[in-house]
């Protein structure tokens, strides 16, 4: 229906905007390979210019670089693995064993998302210093399943409810007990909805940035509050701050661009399809 | 599906995740409420005796709220305004036939997918420093002066920042509800004579009025927090000038240390998050069928 | 041995009481056939049976043993669903299996009874695919071989060939029956085709309203309904109705005759009427006859009639093949006898 002259048009101006808007981390990353003089020069180049490593072997040798990646890591795939957990009971029961309720029930769920952490920032931080859990990877890996519990839910929530009721009804016949059902029928079938709402829930963890920044300090701070550490520098910087950002960014750009459905999904609470 | 014994057992499979919310919900929120009527700050140590409802006075005619809470809406509007408008020029735009349009959606949607922190960093530092940012190289090399972003503007800063991570989120959700649009009703409407704004006009546009409704909303919710961005450019200055509400709030208690007049801000914060809701909902409530 | 016996049972979702109380007795090794219009409580007892339900009051009992409270996975039953409800993650093979595994049956005695049900129901050439690389008979197939290999004390199979296409349907009802035959279980199968419930069933209960109307062999049904319900659903075209208007003490309130007993009448006739629309089936024709009071008949005529649209046409039935119903519906042609003539002018 489209003749080639506008798809060439619409080509160029897509290519020009998602260039412009790409352009941020391209240029990180860009500048993670030049030296610090090259990162502020008035006349940047775009290639032409010297490739070094010696801004990751600096971020990777004298800062704790590692130790908050792993933090992020432990973090984000902790809380999202707990959540799981929690969340998969919740679905499959909102999902197959419905009351009127239900729909109530999960809306309220969502509505917890909503509320503004600062309502709660201040007993959060105390009760967190009171016991011990202030800079600890376990009472941010708690907070993270919290806040996104509302999200794992509702995404299980509507995968589950694709799968048709009878499947389970017949493996019930065939007398599995209510453990047996989940594992040899539900799971396996709707594996392919918990790896999406896993891998969205990474991504979300990865990236929070409130809580991650209020209560760690040196030693459970994942990536997030590392980076905003770079934010009172010392001299010139540049380099070395697109290192560790490339390095920070990374994988979850690489996830994130797998999960687009999933973003969809999950965050627009059935509005689009 | 319903017999006596699947019904309790599904009873008992909610308990965890209903048990843990109200806990993480209520709790909290109790006690925020039970700070803030009570005089209480980190660095005095006292009776934090019973003072009503004098938090909520200091908190609400301290001009530092008022400047806040202008800030704060001028923040959601403008990060609002900039990725809907955006969110639907790229989403009709990406859903015209061109070559490599999976690499163009991949390459739009990236910000959302970078950490708070390292997109404020990058934008304040290597794009909008005065002297080493590109935006200066560039500004010189027309011959200008350099904006000092930071300085002379620092909510806008915030907002284009913010604007920037947020736009492939609306780009997304508009694109995906383009896509669902009929074709077949495009169609009938071209044999009808309709050029391409009527198209938009009249068919695309109120198709897509659900999804806008749904990404005002969604975003609202997220915007009324906006921390990191903050917290890494300008601490909320100069002065108050880039400071929303919540930044408002944690400067408060956990740089003050004022917990009592913090925890009444943090109530006011939630009833002002409510208020938004339920008037959003109602307003544009419509369009969105649960 | 496969009887099941349903005692008063009742059910009620909310407060809305969807199955009155319900006595009946299904015989070890019979093939039962619940049948009904939509909404009618079939489905749901048939759930109820199985397990998947609970009953709000009265008992089931299974080969003498009360079932009411047991788990649908320990009464012994085997259930084939409409949409076959096969798991589509796992191979025809361990679809079967999947019941004997649950059992904790040993691993080759599961192998020797897949292979037995694999080879009963033409499936041995593809024990190896996944369900969605199945054609829709091949995938009922695949579900009554996952219920034959429990050896159930019965078999309840809910509307299995509603998905199937016209040809198929007839194809896999005859080899249901033969199954039927071949094993001698019992089989409780609902459905709301009643051309399936006549050629399937050794005896069918009418079901209407959460009530069962009626429980007879098919023959019985045909030839004896003991009310309009059940007379208007068994039988196809459906029996016509006509109401009386006269006056009588033997309170008759509408007469029912099948399309295929009236005939065309030579010389004394009942009924006059001009014909609507003739339905050619190629082995025989229905007629659709207006009479001058507005009354509709369907008649049965010969394949190769040459009545047509516009003719006007005489009817003529034979006297025992009148049923009589009172004004409540009930058939009481034996009260009735050959007083049909009062009603006619």
């Amino acid at each position: 229906m489209q003749s080639t002259k506008s798809k060439v048009i619409y080509t160029v101006l897509a290519w020009t905007i998602a260039g412009l808007i790409f352009f941020p981390i391209f240029w990180t990353i860009l500048t993670s390979f030049k030296t610090e003089s090259e990162a502020i020069a008035s006349s940047p180049s775009l290639f032409m210019f010297d490739w070094t490593l010696v801004n990751y072997q600096d971020v990777l040798s004298r800062s704790p670089y590692f130790l908050h990646f792993s933090n992020s890591i432990i973090i984000a795939v902790g809380s999202s693995i707990l959540g799981l957990m929690i969340a998969i009971p919740a679905a499959w029961s909102m999902a197959f064993a419905q009351t009127p309720k239900t729909k109530h029930l999960l809306m309220w769920m969502l509505s917890t998302k909503m509320l503004p952490p600062v309502g709660v920032l201040i007993p959060i931080y105390l009760l967190f210093r009171d016991f011990g859990l202030l800079d600890t990877r376990i009472g941010l890996v708690i907070v993270m399943t919290l806040i996104n519990l509302p999200i794992i839910v509702w995404m299980l929530f509507t995968y589950f409810k694709e799968i048709p009721k009878d499947i389970l009804e017949s493996a019930r016949v065939d007398g599995a007990s209510l453990s047996q059902e989940i594992i040899y029928v539900l799971m396996p079938i709707a594996l392919p909805g918990i790896a999406s709402t896993l891998l969205l829930n990474i991504i979300l963890a990865w990236n929070e940035a409130f809580w991650t920044l209020i209560l760690t300090a040196a030693d459970a701070a994942p990536l997030t509050a590392f980076i905003a550490s770079y934010s009172s520098p010392e001299g010139l910087f540049y380099a070395k701050l697109s290192a560790a950002s490339a390095m920070a960014i990374a994988p979850i750009l690489v996830m994130g661009w797998f999960s687009q459905k999933q973003l969809v999904r999950g965050l627009s609470f059935g509005a689009v399809k | 599906m319903s017999t006596l014994h699947s019904r309790s057992l599904a009873r008992v499979a909610l308990v965890p995740a209903v048990a843990l919310l109200i806990v993480w919900m209520i709790v909290p929120l109790c006690m925020t409420i039970y700070y803030s009527v009570i005089d209480y700050n980190l660095l005095v140590p006292g009776d934090n005796e019973f003072i009503g409802f004098l938090n909520y006075e200091f908190f609400l005619t301290d001009p530092a709220f008022t400047e806040s809470f202008y800030n704060t809406l001028l923040l959601v509007g403008g990060v609002l305004f900039i990725t809907i408008a955006g969110g639907i020029g790229l989403a009709v735009l990406l859903d015209q036939a061109m070559y490599g349009q999976n690499y163009v959606r991949l390459l739009i949607l990236a910000p959302f997918f970078v950490m708070p922190t390292v997109s404020a960093l990058v934008w304040k530092n290597m794009f909008m420093n005065p002297v080493n940012g590109l935006f200066a190289h560039f500004a010189v090399f027309l011959g200008l002066e350099p904006i000092d972003f930071f300085s002379q503007f620092p909510l806008l800063s915030v907002i284009i920042i913010v604007s920037w991570q947020w736009l492939p989120f609306a780009t997304l959700i508009l694109l995906t509800s383009i896509q669902s649009l009929d074709r077949e009703q495009l169609e009938a409407a071209e044999l009808d004579g309709a050029g391409p704004f009527s198209k938009f006009f009249y068919m695309v546009l109120p198709h897509l009025s659900r999804a806008i409704t749904a990404v005002i909303l969604i975003e609202t919710i997220f915007l009324l927090s906006i921390f990191a961005e903050i917290f890494v450019t300008t601490s909320g200055g100069p002065g108050y000038a880039s400071t929303n509400i919540t930044y408002l709030i944690y400067t408060q208690s956990l740089l003050q240390f004022d917990v009592g007049m913090a925890s009444a801000g943090g109530v006011v914060a939630v009833v002002i998050a409510n208020l938004v809701a339920i008037v959003l909902m109602r307003l544009i409530g419509k369009n969105l069928e649960g | 041995m496969g009887s099941i016996h349903l005692k008063q049972v009742t059910k009620s979702f909310d407060d809305v009481e969807v199955i009155k109380p319900i006595d009946l007795e299904i015989r070890n090794g019979e093939f039962m056939v619940f049948v009904g219009p939509s909404g009618c409580g079939k489905s749901t007892l048939l759930r109820i049976i199985s397990g998947l339900e609970d009953t709000t009051s009265g008992n089931i009992e299974i080969d003498g043993q009360d079932a009411t409270h047991l788990a649908p996975g320990k009464r012994g039953l085997a259930m084939v669903f409409q949409s076959y409800a096969l798991y589509p993650h796992m191979s025809v093979r361990n679809n079967i299996a999947f019941p004997l595994k649950r059992a904790k049956m040993g691993k080759s005695e599961i192998e020797k009874k897949v292979d037995e049900a694999a080879k009963k129901l033409n499936l041995v050439d593809y024990l190896d695919r996944k369900p969605s690389q199945l054609s829709g008979g091949q995938r009922q197939r695949v579900a009554i071989g996952r219920a034959i290999v429990r050896q159930p004390s019965a078999f309840l199979f809910d509307e299995p060939l509603s998905n199937l296409d016209a040809s198929l349907r007839v194809n896999m009802r005859l080899e249901i029956s033969e199954l039927h035959k071949s094993l001698n279980t019992t089989m409780v199968y609902v459905t709301h085709d009643q051309v399936e419930a006549m050629t399937m069933a050794d005896r069918i209960a009418v079901f209407n309203k959460g009530v069962i109307e009626q429980v007879g062999s098919p023959l019985e049904l045909y030839q004896n309904p003991k009310n309009i319900f059940v007379a208007g659903f068994i039988g196809s075209p459906k029996m016509n109705f006509i109401k009386t208007t006269k006056q009588n003490d033997v309170k008759v309130a509408t007469i029912g005759v099948r399309p295929e007993h009236i005939t065309v009448a030579d010389g004394d006739f009942i009924w006059k009427g001009k014909i609507g629309v003739v339905e050619h089936l190629g082995s025989e024709s229905f007629l659709h006859v207006t009479l001058h009071d507005g009354t509709g008949l369907t008649v049965k005529a010969s394949g190769d009639t040459p009545l047509k649209y516009g003719d006007t046409v005489k009817l003529t039935v034979n006297d025992d093949k009148v049923f009589y119903f009172d004004d409540s519906g009930l058939n009481i042609s034996d009260s009735v006898s050959n007083l049909h003539q009062v009603f006619f002018d």
